[in-house]
């Protein structure tokens, strides 16, 4: 808005340079997940292979991330482990926002008990702590994939939940929602037109931004042992691994698994962020 | 037409303080009815009840002897004193000016409504500016009674005049009935052919706790 008191060409330079910006970060996060979440998906296993001639080789032109006590070469273990995190995560994300779609829209449209129920069953998850309701469910479900990512599902929609509930309850309420009714329109028009695109852009930040946390948690449960199996890639294997061979003067087995993983928390906190300011209409013109 | 408050009583809450009790009143087509009162004496509530956004607790609000319609268009509209809070910021003028009907190109020009700020976000536009699209976008053919709430009280004296020239033109030319709740004395004997003065009309005794629910209503005298 400020940007109306400077000259056209003034303007418009100001407005492409911030946004361009924005937007190129955003598309090299996304470029850089994708990427790498495909190159594991399609990875020769043998790239990984376990090769005992070349144990514990420390970083060098073939092995960029040297290679482990069976030798295998740590840059594609990493890579696999990595898309194998993110896939799980994404997909767990995904699930889970759904949980908190549904749960967040039913408990602002229904109220009453519907309400107290969705609120009750947010506090009960948000007042235990996270690991330990991530583990219990994991061992309970048999450990593996399917314990991972069900635990993820589980734990972590109350948060979003109660964006969700809030934000339709905020436009419910509003002046504008009420005028709506009161010019005739039905309640799918007033959801389809008002509702929903309110909603939709907190509820795809909050998605994306719980991608991170998804993953971060399936790594520290696989980490401590109750999630994916010791053979599969898997950052958390990969660094409970290390643990090992840590003191002994390996640093590359932690260093570089932990750095990447932390890359993509980061790039999908970057994701998450710089959509909220392209979205917002507050600052989408800026 | 007739728009007509029956022995209507409400509060906020199902124990607290009554805000109105034992309100009747009524409104007839062609007549533009002022009501005048301080703050807390529970106009914006009459508002709210009148146009069918509020249920009261006891008595009815009738239109020709038939209750509002709860579903579809209704006939009798309100206009907020907030604008900026009565359009959705999502959406661009044009899709918010057309949300019930298609104002013709003759009424925009009344309105004063330029064809350039349709293209614009409610945030690009000023208050003033919006009021007028708020009042534009209820004026259809089928809205019989306007509820105006405060509706200038935050706008400068010139658009004040221009809306109310507007409103009292489109009134007498479509015998529209118009309520119109207001702070301001002498704006209510300018512009409104009855007043009535809610402080005598409203049976409520004490009013300590009513102009808490004002100040959340939005329901403030200040000009800014």
């Amino acid at each position: 808005m400020s940007t109306h008191t400077h000259t056209h060409t003034d303007k418009k330079r100001f407005e492409f340079n911030r946004k361009t910006f924005v937007t190129m970060m955003v598309i090299f996060a996304v470029v850089y997940l994708v990427g790498v979440g495909i190159w594991g998906l399609f990875m020769d296993p043998e790239s990984y292979a376990v090769n005992y001639d070349a144990k514990f080789v420390s970083p060098n032109f073939d092995h960029p991330f040297g290679t482990d006590f069976m030798g295998r070469d740590m840059f594609s273990r990493c890579i696999k482990a990595l898309s194998n995190s993110l896939i799980i995560g994404v997909l767990a994300s995904l699930f889970s926002s759904f949980i908190a779609l549904f749960m967040g829209v039913a408990s602002a449209v229904f109220g009453g008990w519907v309400d107290k129920f969705v609120n009750w069953c947010v506090d009960l998850c948000q007042g235990l702590p996270h690991l330990v309701l991530l583990i219990l469910i994991s061992f309970m479900l048999g450990k593996g994939v399917n314990g991972v990512t069900l635990a993820v599902i589980f734990t972590h929609w109350p948060s979003l939940t109660r964006i969700v509930r809030a934000e339709v309850m905020q436009v419910r309420s509003s002046q504008y929602v009420q005028a709506a009714y009161k010019m005739g329109k039905t309640k799918w028009q007033v959801a389809a037109t008002h509702i929903l695109p309110h909603v939709i852009p907190s509820y795809v930040i909050g998605l994306i931004l719980l991608f991170p946390h998804a993953i971060m948690h399936e790594a520290s449960v696989t980490f401590l042992g109750f999630g994916l199996p010791k053979e599969m890639p898997a950052i958390g294997v990969i660094l409970s691994e290390s643990m090992d061979y840590l003191a002994t003067g390996k640093w590359w087995l932690a260093v570089f698994p932990g750095l990447m993983l932390l890359v993509a928390v980061v790039l999908f906190d970057v994701i998450g962020d710089n959509l909220k300011k392209l979205w917002n209409p507050q600052s989408g013109n800026e | 037409m007739q728009l007509k408050a029956e022995n209507i009583s409400f509060r906020y809450t199902d124990d607290g303080p009554f805000v109105l009790k034992d309100i009747t009143l009524e409104v007839n087509s062609g007549e533009r009815v002022g009501i005048v009162a301080p703050s807390g004496y529970g106009k914006s509530t009459l508002a709210k009840i009148l146009s069918g956004y509020r249920l009261p607790e006891e008595g009815k609000v009738l239109l020709d002897g038939k209750p509002l319609p709860m579903t579809g268009y209704c006939p009798v509209q309100m206009v907020y004193q907030h604008p900026e809070q009565a359009v959705n910021p999502r959406h661009r003028m044009d899709k918010i000016l057309n949300e019930a009907w298609q104002p013709d190109d003759e009424l925009l020009r009344k309105m004063g409504i330029e064809k350039s700020w349709l293209t614009r976000w409610p945030s690009e536009l000023s208050g003033g500016e919006l009021q007028r699209f708020c009042i534009a976008r209820v004026l259809g053919p089928e809205t019989k009674f306007l509820i105006c709430d405060e509706i200038t009280t935050m706008l400068d004296v010139i658009t004040q005049a221009q809306i109310w020239h507007l409103l009292m033109e489109i009134s007498e030319e479509r015998n529209l009935g118009m309520m119109i709740i207001t702070h301001n004395m002498s704006l209510a004997k300018r512009v409104c052919t009855r007043i009535v003065d809610l402080t005598k009309l409203n049976n409520v005794h004490s009013h300590t706790h009513t102009h808490i629910h004002d100040h959340e209503h939005g329901d403030e005298d200040h000009v800014h």
